[in-house]
């Protein structure tokens, strides 16, 4: 007897249609499972044989075959476990379901509990795409795929349902969507914990008005990674599309479950990190650190110390706001528009030149900060040099908190979004756009005069107009104002 | 135009220093080789009988049977020029150490040594790990003093040494001194540095073309560096710094000595600072130098910049105070990160103030106007 059923699997961040057919006949009792199958799946054999029998099924002791196409497709993962044994009870007529089985997506555990998987938001994407009408899912995963709106979503926590739901004496209420954070939850880390630091907090909220990106130099413990955690909690509110994007992601990794999600992710990975894990790779490729960064802040904390295939790998990413990888089964483009946030100590040992305590030789020093001038450092836009906070600011009152700055913030991005289009920001202005920006005559003196006199690179000069560009925004300016573009100098990271 | 000129005899002796390079490595490093000046008093006879008593004999004999015509070649592949105290070229300065160098090889433009006195030259040197701070002094110093018309020496070593040679880069004329062959650009990391020297001032070096650093070196080419100037400023130095043989040096040749006053706390200006409780010149600017050597008022090189608002002048003496990020600046001036920005930027661009790679910022030596 042959069965089909309708199944995916994961590929990158999107999922692709699989049919599973199962063939049950006479022979000698054997199970194999053909169709590019990774390991993950070729063990489905050993659950799915546990979780029928102990059921209340039977397994057929003949000779079963299992066929998932189309057959050059590199299928991955556990979800496919359901579908087999639910195509694999049909073929051996134990199960009867008009006129045929529903897409379904699911791992099963050796008692026949169906058990969560990843990715089931760009799997019911998926099937909606595909013209799916009704799809089981597991339980678990059940409200992540109700926010596919228009699909009829079937939560199934174990196999024993099955018969239930196949002969229709049992139907599961669709379960609510998962509701998706567009900004920080209270409770998240505030950007009241930073007391005192104006100039930090300042560099703070230029960088999130404008999307730029940023590096802070400073000793251990003068709070960068502290500035750097709250960043996300100042950024504008996610607009409901990018929310789900950012959803996607996040269910790909398998990082969202039935707990509400947070905003606009941050994302702080080791420096130890490789290439593969900060840009993705792997076959089927998974999203790495900048994809998961998506819409958020990627963290890189001691920036000198990361390796430079690592931060050489990020440099195509950061410019087009996409990862692309290519695999024997051809190309993947993962989206990763971050906003990038560096970090890094003055010298080797951290105390910086000005601490007498500091025993860096002068070479180490010169080739320390040698690396902030690298391929990617090259894409930070602002410099914010950070002193140990003293203990009058340690002690005094929290600062202002980040909701009145995300204000000011979401203000600036929305006159940036009447200019550039929507959900674009300064820092992602072309060329073109860069030299439209309009200025007055003390800005623009005072920019030519710096371009002459202090050897302003053509890159640098482009990159202080759309940091002025955008306190003139957080101004409320319509033109750039001299003040202003005096900040943007000041703030700009400085090469050499 | 003259043409630089040693004679052979001369640059064997500088063919001997490089073949007994290192044997005297081993005897002269009691502490960083600062014996070497002295024995570099010896005779060629008495050197290799020092340093190397077996093999001195096959030495001197492979030295003195070079011929003439290898010596010149040598220095011409290099793209270097040789001169020796025979030689009219050879600077003024130099005459008067009983320890100078026989054969100075040099590379650039011979024609600068022309007319070099002590009273024309001024000598900078400091520690290699130096502070922003000393840093920012040797640079405006370097530029101020070549910008009077003085002869900025120094020994492209890192730190001090490098920035004294790029402010006066700016406006005038350096000349560097080498511990190893004048065609070497040691440290590397100083080749283009070396190269802008080599087209626009002097390297000079008492070994011959190709020779590579040993430590004792380095006070050898130190002693020069002393007798070429009238004066050996201590931008800044730690208590047992290099920089402090060249200022024993230059004070037993008689020359004026001058230091840089640094913070009392700072272990980075503990050299300096004892040199000027032993009565050495105070150097706050170029003037103080310029006085020294010429005598008060004849020359002067004051710079007094445009005017500034009020919280640029609060800003100023923030950074003035010891607040050199713009963290610190604001916490000190209680104002909106805003307009900190804004004061910064101002005093960077009107010349105030100069910023690091990493957001330290450096007073310059320019004043504000007094009303």
């Amino acid at each position: 007897m042959l069965a089909t059923a309708r199944a995916f699997t994961l590929d990158g961040i999107v999922a692709r249609p699989v049919r599973v057919e199962v063939d049950v006949h006479m022979g000698l009792p054997a199970f194999s499972v053909v169709g590019l199958p990774d390991t993950a799946v070729r063990e489905a054999r050993e659950r799915v044989r546990a979780a029928v029998s102990n059921c209340g099924f039977e397994f057929p002791l003949r000779r079963i075959t299992v066929n998932l196409a189309p057959a050059s497709l590199r299928k991955a993962g556990p979800g496919l476990d359901l579908p087999i044994a639910v195509a694999l009870l049909v073929a051996s007529g134990q199960l009867k379901w008009d006129p045929a089985p529903p897409a379904m997506v699911g791992e099963l555990a050796l008692d026949g509990a169906i058990r969560p998987v990843r990715g089931v938001l760009a799997i019911a994407e998926a099937a909606r795409e595909g013209g799916v009408g009704e799809m089981v899912v597991p339980a678990a995963n059940g409200r992540e795929a109700a926010l596919v709106a228009s699909l009829d979503v079937v939560p199934l926590g174990s196999l024993r349902q099955l018969q239930a739901l196949a002969a229709g004496r049992w139907a599961p209420e669709r379960p609510k969507p998962l509701s998706l954070a567009l900004s920080s939850r209270p409770g998240t880390p505030d950007l009241a914990d930073l007391r005192g630091q104006a100039h930090l907090r300042y560099a703070l909220e230029v960088a999130a008005a404008g999307g730029h990106s940023l590096l802070m130099v400073g000793p251990p413990g003068s709070g960068k990674s502290l500035a750097a955690a709250r960043l996300p909690s100042i950024l504008p509110p996610l607009a409901p599309r990018e929310a789900l994007a950012v959803a996607r992601i996040a269910s790909a990794c398998g990082h969202l479950g039935s707990r509400p999600s947070e905003g606009r992710p941050f994302r702080a990975p080791h420096h130890t990190i490789t290439p593969a894990g900060l840009i993705g790779g792997g076959n089927p490729p998974r999203p790495g650190e900048a994809t998961l960064a998506h819409r958020g802040v990627l963290f890189l904390d001691e920036l000198c110390e990361f390796r430079r295939e690592s931060l050489e790998a990020l440099r195509g990413p950061l410019e087009s706001g996409w990862v692309t990888i290519s695999r024997s089964g051809g190309n993947r483009r993962l989206p990763c528009r971050f906003m990038l946030v560096a970090a890094s100590n003055p010298c080797p040992c951290g105390r910086g030149e000005l601490d007498s305590e500091c025993s860096c030789a002068p070479h180490a020093v010169s080739r320390y900060q040698g690396r902030l001038s690298g391929a990617l450092a090259d894409r930070l836009d602002l410099l914010v040099a950070i002193a140990q906070p003293s203990a009058a600011q340690i002690d005094g009152p929290p600062g202002e908190p980040s909701a009145a700055v995300r204000e000011r913030v979401a203000a600036a991005r929305r006159r940036q979004e009447r200019r550039l289009g929507p959900g674009r920001c300064n820092a992602e202005m072309s060329l073109g756009e860069t030299r439209e920006c309009v200025l007055d005559a003390g800005a623009a003196a005072l920019l030519t005069e710096s371009y002459s006199r202090r050897r302003l690179s053509g890159r640098a000069h482009d990159r202080v107009l759309r940091l002025a560009r955008t306190i003139a925004d957080l101004g409320g300016a319509e033109a750039i104002e001299r003040e202003q573009m005096a900040q943007a100098l000041q703030l700009r990271r400085r090469d050499r | 135009m003259t043409e630089p000129r040693a004679c052979p005899d001369c640059l064997r002796r500088s063919r001997l220093l490089a073949h007994l390079a290192p044997y005297i490595e081993k005897i002269a490093t009691g502490s960083r080789g600062s014996r070497s000046p002295e024995l570099l008093r010896l005779s060629d006879e008495d050197l290799a009988a020092v340093a190397a008593p077996r093999v001195a004999a096959q030495v001197l004999e492979q030295v003195r049977t070079v011929p003439e015509r290898a010596l010149q070649d040598g220095l011409a592949a290099a793209e270097c020029w040789g001169c020796c105290p025979h030689d009219p070229l050879y600077p003024a300065g130099l005459r008067d150490a009983a320890d100078a160098p026989r054969a100075l090889i040099g590379r650039g433009n011979p024609v600068l040594l022309e007319g070099l006195v002590p009273e024309g030259a001024v000598t900078l040197v400091g520690a290699r790990r130096a502070s922003t701070y000393g840093r920012e002094v040797a640079r405006e110093l370097g530029r101020e003093l070549a910008g009077a018309g003085l002869t900025v020496v120094s020994g492209l070593a890192f730190g001090i040494d490098s920035c004294a040679h790029r402010g006066a880069l700016e406006s005038g004329l350096t000349i560097a001194v080498l511990g190893c062959g004048a065609d070497v650009a040691y440290p590397a990391a100083h080749r283009s540095l070396w190269r802008r020297i080599c087209e626009s001032g002097v390297v000079l070096s008492e070994l011959p073309p190709g020779t590579g650093a040993w430590r004792w070196t380095f006070p050898a080419r130190n002693r020069i560096m002393a007798a070429l100037a009238g004066m050996t400023v201590v931008v800044e130095a730690a208590e047992r710094s290099g920089s402090l043989i060249t200022a024993d040096l230059a004070a037993d040749l008689g020359r004026d000595l001058g230091a840089v006053p640094g913070p009392v706390t700072s272990g980075m200006s503990a050299g300096s600072n004892s040199l000027l409780a032993g009565g050495a010149c105070v150097v706050r600017d170029a003037q103080d130098v310029l006085d020294a050597m010429l005598g008060p008022g004849v020359r002067t090189a004051k710079r007094v910049g445009p005017r500034l608002e009020a919280t640029q002048h609060a800003a100023l003496a923030a950074i003035e105070g010891g607040s050199v990020t713009s963290d610190a600046i604001a916490a000190d001036l209680e104002l909106a990160g805003g307009d900190v920005a804004a004061a910064l930027a101002g005093l960077e661009a009107l010349g105030y103030v100069s910023c690091s790679m990493v957001g330290v910022y450096a007073r310059t030596l320019l004043r504000p106007p007094s009303d």
